[in-house]
Parts: structure tokens; C-alpha cells; sequence
């Protein structure tokens, strides 16, 4: 699994590092997503959590 | 298909903690079906969970305030329609507009930018629960714990001193007010208006190391565009979770073994906070959008122009989203609730209201362990008059 992350359409949620701050943070400047680990083993479901969540649709996993 | 046409939004509750039974029996029916809003326009409502997400994700539903057709009545009168957004509203913005002024803010209220408060928050608790004992036995925990923590936080964040809360809590509550006429809101709308103007003007002679002199610091933003913004943190910032608190208390303790199951265990509260948030959905009547073009939905076209209400309280009684939807249950994974909203809108503040209530509860019964009602809980004054739903007084008891 991937993950890609667009920090462009992310509304500063946090929602994704609520979920699992190991694979994701936020900026201190602007709040948007910052991806800590794009290959996350381990935290698979997690990772879907965060993506379902994002309620800007700006996490995407790749299977 | 047949299609009914709702003549006006379900509001009726037949017990205080569920929504209108006939939001569940058109969930299961028509999860879109036709609205008719009390300014004459035909719209939409939405039910169910799946439908309630694609609305609030689809940028071709607009948020922008001279679209919108409120689905409610003030006074008894159909509100009427609003001029567009001023300079920094911007939850009443879409697109990049939107985006600009909610860049400003959203690295504020990171997730470790609130972890970060909860000591400071937890020293606010403790001592409006010292309050709370001093006063004894009978008192309302509306006034003493519920309505002040969630006020005196954001009013430390703002930089608003916390002697002025006074009036822009009673023009907030005005706000909310459906039994109010529309011209008695605006007013008050406009006394916090010139509340926060002034607040800013201030800022200049006396910067603070809060959010509006970071704000005002940032040289991109007029005074008006700064005082919006902080008007709209200050409103958002305290009715909701003041009533999540009052009424979270209410259900808790209308759920025992629910509530022994958190005594025993507090690292239950971050799932008990979801739970509630979700059973409760005290934004009673949102959120609303307005179609910009044609769009497909759930099997019916929502018609350019067209306005759609979402039943946040609707969707997250979903049973195809959440088992036994009508059970409240600490256990369960109640993630994915709209209770703060979906897409670019959702509740910027969330992260802060989440912290509030995981320190307000856990400590209100660590340190009342016998807290309960004062009055037979059908006594407790429940706020149907209101856009957020809560209590409007919980007389409590304790030892
Ligand atoms: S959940 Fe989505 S919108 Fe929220 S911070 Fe993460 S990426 Fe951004």
C-alpha cells in the first residue's frame, strides 16, 4: 500500500493525524497534511481510516 | 418513484435525546426528497448518512449566503434571504475564496497546537468545578461549568478578556434563538459586530499573543476581514460545545452503566466523546447548501438554484452506517459521524471542542462520583427553541 497526500486541497482537519499520528502531521504554518510515511506496513487500516475521513478528499491510498 | 412533498422540515422530537422519528421513516423511503422551504422554494432534504457526505464533498453545492434558503422559521416567519458573505465570513464562502481566509487559521488549530492547550484548559475546568461545589447540591451545570469553560477558552485564544463575555454571550444566545423575530437576531448580530470591530481596533494599541493580533500581524487581512473572522470563532466557539457538555452530561447520566463503564476505564473518553457527538448532533437543523449547476443525486437532479438541507441528526442515525443506530453505546466505533460536517467546511475548531469535552467530562466525574439530577430528568428544560440543540438548564445533585 501508498499513500499520496495533496496538500493543496486539504481544509486542516486534521482528521488524518487524529487517526494516526505516526503517518500523518500538520504544518505548523497552515495546518495542511503533512505525510510522515508514505508506505505505512503496519497501519494499513489506519491509513483507509484517515483517507475515508478526510473530508476534503485529499489522502488517497493506492493498493 | 413516488415523491412526497414534505411541507416543511420534520422538527418535532417524541423523546428529548432522538431526532424527529419521521427523519428515519423518509431515511428509508427517501433519503432525498422533496422539501418546501418556508420562503415558498422547493428544495431538497437529505437523510441518510452516504448522501449527506456526497453533498457536503461536492464543490457544485454552494455554502455562499445570498444562495441559501434557511429551511427553519425565526419568529414564526420564514427568514429572509441574506446579502453576500462580508469580507472574512468565511464559512459562508466557497472555493478560493473560502480557502484563503481558512489558510489563515486552520495551522491554529492543528491537532499538537490543542494538545498542546490541555493543560491550560484542564486548570480552566478545575476551577469552574470548584465553582460548582461551592455553590452545592441544585446547582445548574449549564451556568456554572458548561457555558463558562468552552467561553473563557476561545476568549483566552481570541485575546477577548473574559469580563466582556457577558454581553456576547447573551447575543450569541439571541442568535440561536428560533422563537426570536428575524430583525431582533440581526440586532444582535450587529452588537457583536461592533463588539469584535472594536476588540480589533484595540488590538492595534495593544497586540496580545493571541489569534486576532496574529491575525491583524499577518498584513494580509483588513481590520473588517480580521474582525469576521474572529466574530465567526467566537460565535462557533462556544454555544456548541457549551451544549455538547450540558447535554453529554444529561445522556451520561441517563446511561449508568454506560457512565461506570468510563469511570472504570477514562481512556474510554475519546470514543464516549464521538458517541456523543454522534447521538446527539446538536446542530439540530444543518447544514444547508445550494446547488450552482444541475446535479445528479441519489437518483433525483437537483436543479440549479435549488436549496438542499442536510439532516446532520438524520445521517448519523444511519443504520447503514452505524449498527443499532438508536443505541448509545461508548464502545462503538462512531468515528465518521457528521456531527462537525464533511468537506472544506467541516468544524474548523473540532480538535479544540474534541479537548474540551474529554477534559470537562472525565474531571466533572472524577470529581463528582455521585453526580445527578437535581430534578426528574423529563424537568430538564430541553432547548427544541434553539438552532443548537442542549439544555437550557441541568440542576445537579452530588454529595
Ligand atoms: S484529514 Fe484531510 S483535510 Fe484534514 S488535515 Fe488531513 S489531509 Fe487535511
Amino acid at each position: 500500500m501508498r499513500i499520496e497526500v495533496d496538500p493543496d486541497r486539504c481544509a486542516g482537519s486534521g482528521m488524518c493525524a487524529l487517526t494516526d499520528p505516526e503517518v500523518f502531521d500538520q504544518s505548523d504554518d497552515d495546518g495542511t497534511v503533512v505525510l510522515l510515511n508514505p508506505t505505512p506496513t503496519g497501519h494499513e487500516r489506519e491509513a483507509r481510516e484517515a483517507a475515508h475521513l478526510c473530508p476534503a478528499g485529499a489522502i488517497k491510498v493506492i493498493e | 418513484m413516488t415523491e412526497t412533498l414534505y411541507p416543511e422540515l420534520p422538527t418535532t422530537r417524541s423523546s428529548p435525546l432522538d431526532p424527529p422519528a419521521e427523519l428515519g421513516v423518509l431515511r428509508e423511503t427517501e433519503p432525498i426528497s422533496r422539501l418546501a422551504f418556508p420562503d415558498g422554494t422547493l428544495g431538497w432534504l437529505v437523510t441518510s448518512h452516504a448522501l449527506a457526505r456526497e453533498v457536503l464533498a461536492d464543490n457544485r453545492f454552494s455554502n455562499r449566503a445570498e444562495l441559501q434558503h434557511s429551511p427553519i422559521r425565526a419568529g414564526g416567519k420564514p427568514i429572509p434571504q441574506q446579502p453576500p458573505a462580508k469580507p472574512g465570513m468565511f464559512i459562508n464562502m466557497d472555493g478560493q475564496e473560502h480557502a484563503k481566509y481558512r489558510r489563515l487559521l486552520t495551522g491554529q488549530f492543528t491537532v499538537r497546537r490543542m494538545n498542546q492547550l490541555i493543560p491550560r484548559i484542564e486548570a480552566i475546568v478545575r476551577d469552574h468545578l470548584a465553582d460548582v461545589r461551592a455553590q452545592g447540591p441544585g446547582v445548574d451545570l449549564v451556568e456554572a461549568f458548561a457555558l463558562p469553560v468552552p467561553s473563557m477558552v476561545i476568549c483566552e485564544l481570541l485575546g477577548v478578556s473574559y469580563e466582556e463575555r457577558e454581553s456576547f454571550q447573551r447575543n450569541t444566545k439571541a442568535l440561536f434563538t428560533l422563537t426570536k423575530e428575524f430583525a431582533e437576531i440581526r440586532a444582535a448580530f450587529e452588537r457583536i459586530e461592533d463588539f469584535v470591530a472594536d476588540l480589533v481596533r484595540r488590538k492595534h494599541d495593544e497586540p496580545g499573543d493571541d489569534m486576532l493580533t496574529g491575525l491583524i500581524q499577518t498584513g494580509e487581512l483588513t481590520d473588517e476581514e480580521v474582525a469576521n473572522m474572529g466574530l465567526l470563532l467566537l460565535v462557533a466557539g462556544h454555544e456548541t460545545t457549551a451544549n455538547m457538555l450540558g447535554i453529554g452530561t444529561l445522556t451520561l447520566l441517563g446511561h449508568p452503566e454506560q457512565l461506570a463503564a468510563l469511570k472504570a476505564d477514562p481512556s474510554l473518553i475519546d470514543n464516549t466523546v464521538e458517541e456523543l457527538m454522534r447521538y446527539l448532533s446538536i446542530v439540530q437543523f444543518g447544514a444547508s447548501r445550494v446547488a450552482l449547476e444541475d446535479v445528479e443525486l441519489g437518483g433525483v437532479t437537483v436543479k440549479a438554484g435549488e436549496p438542499v438541507s442536510i439532516s446532520v441528526m438524520a445521517a448519523n442515525r444511519d443504520p447503514a452506517k452505524f449498527d443499532r443506530p438508536e443505541e448509545f453505546d461508548i464502545h462503538r466505533p462512531a468515528t465518521g459521524h457528521v456531527a462537525f460536517g464533511h468537506g472544506v467546511h467541516q468544524c474548523l475548531g473540532q480538535q479544540l471542542a474534541r479537548i474540551e469535552m474529554r477534559v470537562g467530562f472525565n474531571a466533572l466525574f472524577r470529581e463528582f462520583p455521585d453526580l445527578r439530577l437535581a430534578v426528574p430528568a423529563s424537568e430538564v428544560p430541553m432547548r427544541d427553541d434553539m438552532a443548537i440543540y442542549g439544555v437550557h438548564k441541568l440542576p445537579v445533585t452530588f454529595s
